[in-house]
Parts: structure tokens; sequence; C-alpha cells
């Protein structure tokens, strides 16, 4: 998949590693899952609930719900408002979330 | 359909309707398929709306202990229901998500399972018709196995349903529309004047001329009410609700408490008190109606919470609802209601032939203002 997101260039800065949908990233500390999955090449990071529509994170601020996804069996967390965390695991959400 | 009446001081109309909530657009939607010519008087964006902030049920159980007729007019709605959501898909295309298994009181002790009991067969014992089922614990984990053990149990009606107030609301607008109807946003009565049996309606944007005039303003009718010689006694009384994430099916009943829309949100409600105009919410009563959603269903302890807001009931002292023409001014009529949704198929389909000029519809009598002034 193309790369439509590049990170700018910095200086060196500590990595964690997450793992994306199987795939492990090594990704700066101040990243949001959101700017983890964009670089990672991720546009669509779920499919919604009512019509199974692709959507991924589009404002970046916390206000659209679109970047939603499944971190450490959490369902619905929005990705752009939660920092990277050492062995994190980022997965779709697919449809509605499951009631424990 | 738009029009900008600050080219056009004057527009004549059959009836205008002053509210275009749930009560108003039912109401002119049911004029308008009449054939007649009805322009509604919508508020602005900020004006308090019951329509867009109720809980979206369709809902008999209980209602018209004191009073039978409310229940009997509360259930012949629930009856039209499903009939009005499939004109309104037909007209539209826009599906208002009505549903109709029955609904469900959840009682946490065995003395409102007692208290709701007698409530439903002081009413069915005037009504046979008007049914109702105790559900012990184990009669309610078979029809719903999501609740909590620690239930008493809960009172099914037949007569219950639920449906999607946005999406009636939008359904209703667009008939309307489709039947010539003129829309007019942003556009508060300001002021009605009777003159010689007609009456003239002063908007933000112009005047209007019309032969009838509906009030079906929600709160506001309380103003307007005088201006055509009537008396609109009416308080707001608040609820808040939550709305979930979507979750995968769980429950397949509205109840009073919890409720699952189609497309998968929960919403949680039913709290009620008297502050006013001030449509706020509060930690005390998001925590109360939490608390009541998690011990009737202990799974939803870990359901994320996406949206909270508070809205206004409309209400009148007694709760029941008014219809009724000015005895000083006939032609104008006053609509008051705080279950816009389940009174909607019988405002399009028996109210709004009743203003067009056919007779008053018996069931209505108990519903006059005027009980309050005795």
């Amino acid at each position: 998949m193309p790369t439509h997101f590049e990170s700018l260039a910095t200086l060196s800065t500590p990595l964690v590693c997450i793992d994306i949908d199987g795939a492990h990233r090594q990704v700066p500390t101040h990243y949001t899952v959101a700017a983890a999955l964009l670089e990672s090449g991720t546009l669509a990071c779920r499919n919604t609930p009512v019509s199974g529509a692709p959507r991924g994170p589009f404002c970046m601020m916390g206000v659209c719900f679109d970047c939603l996804v499944e971190i450490d069996g959490v369902p619905n967390v929005q990705a752009c408002m939660t920092r990277v965390r050492e062995g994190m695991r980022v997965r779709p959400m697919s449809g509605k979330a499951r009631l424990a | 359909m738009h029009v900008d009446l600050a080219h056009n001081t004057c527009c004549r109309f059959d009836i205008v309707v002053a509210g275009g909530g749930l009560v108003g657009m039912a109401i002119a939607y049911g004029l308008a398929r009449a054939g007649q010519r009805v322009a509604v008087c919508d508020g602005a964006d900020s004006a308090h709306r019951a329509a867009r902030g109720n809980f979206g049920l369709v809902w008999v159980q209980g209602k018209g202990g004191r009073c039978l007729p409310y229940a009997q007019w509360s259930r012949e709605s629930s009856e039209r229901w499903s009939a009005f959501a499939a004109q309104l898909k037909r007209e539209t295309g826009i599906d208002a998500g009505f549903e109709r298994p029955g609904g469900i009181e959840l009682c946490e002790t065995a003395e409102q399972l007692e208290a709701g009991r007698q409530l439903l067969q002081s009413i069915h014992a005037q009504d046979a018709s008007l049914d109702y089922e105790v559900l012990d614990i184990d009669a309610l984990k078979a029809r719903v196995p999501s609740a909590s053990d620690e239930l008493a149990g809960a009172l099914y009606s037949p007569h219950d349903g639920h449906a999607s107030p946005l999406y009636t609301l939008r359904a209703m607008q667009q008939a309307f529309a489709s039947h010539g109807g003129t829309y007019l946003p942003h556009s508060e009565v300001r002021e009605i004047r009777p003159r010689a049996g007609r009456f003239e309606i002063d908007t933000t944007h112009g005047m209007l001329q019309a032969g009838r005039v509906v009030l079906a303003a929600g709160l506001d009718n309380k103003r307007l009410a005088p201006m055509v010689g009537m008396n609109a006694p009416i308080t707001p009384l608040r609820g808040q609700i939550m709305v979930t994430e979507r979750l995968a099916p769980f429950l397949d009943y509205p109840t009073l408490v919890v409720r699952q829309t189609r497309e998968g949100s929960v919403l949680l409600g039913d709290s009620a008190e008297q502050v006013g105009f001030d449509d706020g919410q509060t930690r005390a009563v998001m925590a109360d109606i939490a608390r009541r959603a998690r011990t009737a269903f202990p799974a939803l302890a870990h359901a994320r919470i996406v949206r909270a807001w508070g809205a206004l009931r409309i209400m009148t002292p007694d709760g029941l609802p008014v219809y009724e023409e000015s005895a000083a001014h006939p032609g104008a009529f006053l609509a008051i209601c705080h279950s816009g949704v389940t009174l909607a198929a019988a405002h399009a389909d028996v109210i709004a032939p009743w203003i067009a000029g056919g007779a008053r519809p018996a069931i209505l009598h108990p519903f006059v203002a005027t009980r309050f002034s005795n």
C-alpha cells in the first residue's frame, strides 16, 4: 500500500514498538495511534456499523469519531486521541462492538 | 421548500402551523396530504426542540391511569403507526425505524412490580383491550436474556414500540414538502392577530395570512395561546439522555430506561426534573441514569458513552394533552402534548382532518385546556 503520509525529518526520538493488525511498527513515542496508522499506510481503520463503509482518521482532534479502532481488546477507541504505548495491539474496528 | 418572505410582504395560506417539531409537522403533513395549502413556521436553531431531544418511544403502557381516553388515544396512535411509517417510506424513501415488539418496564423491586401491575390492571379493568403481562424474572429472562438476575421482574405491553425521532421528523418534513407544503425555517411566530375570521401571523421573516392557525410550538404555546383567546398552562420538564457507542444487538424490546436503536446505539434515560428552561446536564442525574441502566443490564458497564444531552418536555398540570379550538377566535387551534413520537400517527390521521374542517373526534373530549380553569 502506498504511503500517503510521511513523518517530517526530526531529531532522533525514542521509539516504541506497536502491533497494527499483526504488523510490528516502530513509531516515535509522541505519536498518536492515528498518526501511526496513517504513516503505516492504513487509511481506513474500520467499517461503519450501519452501512459497512470504510472510514479512517480524518479530523485528528477527537471530533469526528471516524478513527475508531480496537486497542488492546477495547473497542471503539479514538485513535487520534490515544498516544502509542510499547506493545500496544491495534486492530481494525469492524461493525458494532460486542458487550463483554 | 424555503420561500423568502423578505421580498413578499404577505403570503396567504389555508392554514399556518406555528411549530415545526414532531407535533407541528405531523399535523401539517396530515393537512397537506388532505389538499390544504399549509405553511409551517419553524423557530430558530437555538429554539428548545423536544422533537430532536427525545427518547423515541411509542408508548402506551401505564398512560391514562386516571383518564382512560388518554390510554385509548395513545393506543390508537400506536396502532396507526405501522401504516403511517409505511406511507412515509413510500412517499419519501425514509425509514422512520418504527418497530412494535411490545414494550417492557423493568422493575428493580417487588414493590415496583406490584405497583405497576396494579396500575395496568386498573386500566385493563376499564378497557379489556388494553393488554399487559406481568413477567417474573424467569419470563423476563426468556424474552430478554441480557437482563439482570437481580431484577424483580417486568411489565410487558404489546401496544408499545419505538421509532427514530429524527428520521420521523425528516420524513414528515419531506412528505409535507412533496404535498406542496411550505416550510419556513427561522420564522418564529412573533404575533398572531385575529382579523375578521382570519388570522395575520407576524414571523421574524414577514407576515402571513391564513384562514386557520394551529399552535404547535411546544413550550412557546404558552406565549402564543393568549393571542387567540386561549390558555396554555404548560411548564418544562427536563429529561437527560445518554447514548452509547454502537453495540451489537442485545435488547429486542424498548424499555423506559434503555432502548437500543436499529443502528446499534443505546439510549439511556427516563429522568424528570423541574428546572425551568435549563436544558443542560448534571452529573448526579446522569450517574443515576447510568446506575439504573447497569442494574438492569450489567453488561452495559463496559459500554462507552459517546453523547449526552438534556431536553425539555412540554407538560400540562395533569400531563394530559390539549387539542382545542378557540371559542373566542374559531379557526385557531391549540395542540399540546409531551408524546410527539407516540402520537405522531394520530396527529396526522385524526387531528389534521378535524382542523381541516371535520367534526371534532369524540375521543378528544377530555383534552381541553378549559379543564384547568375549572
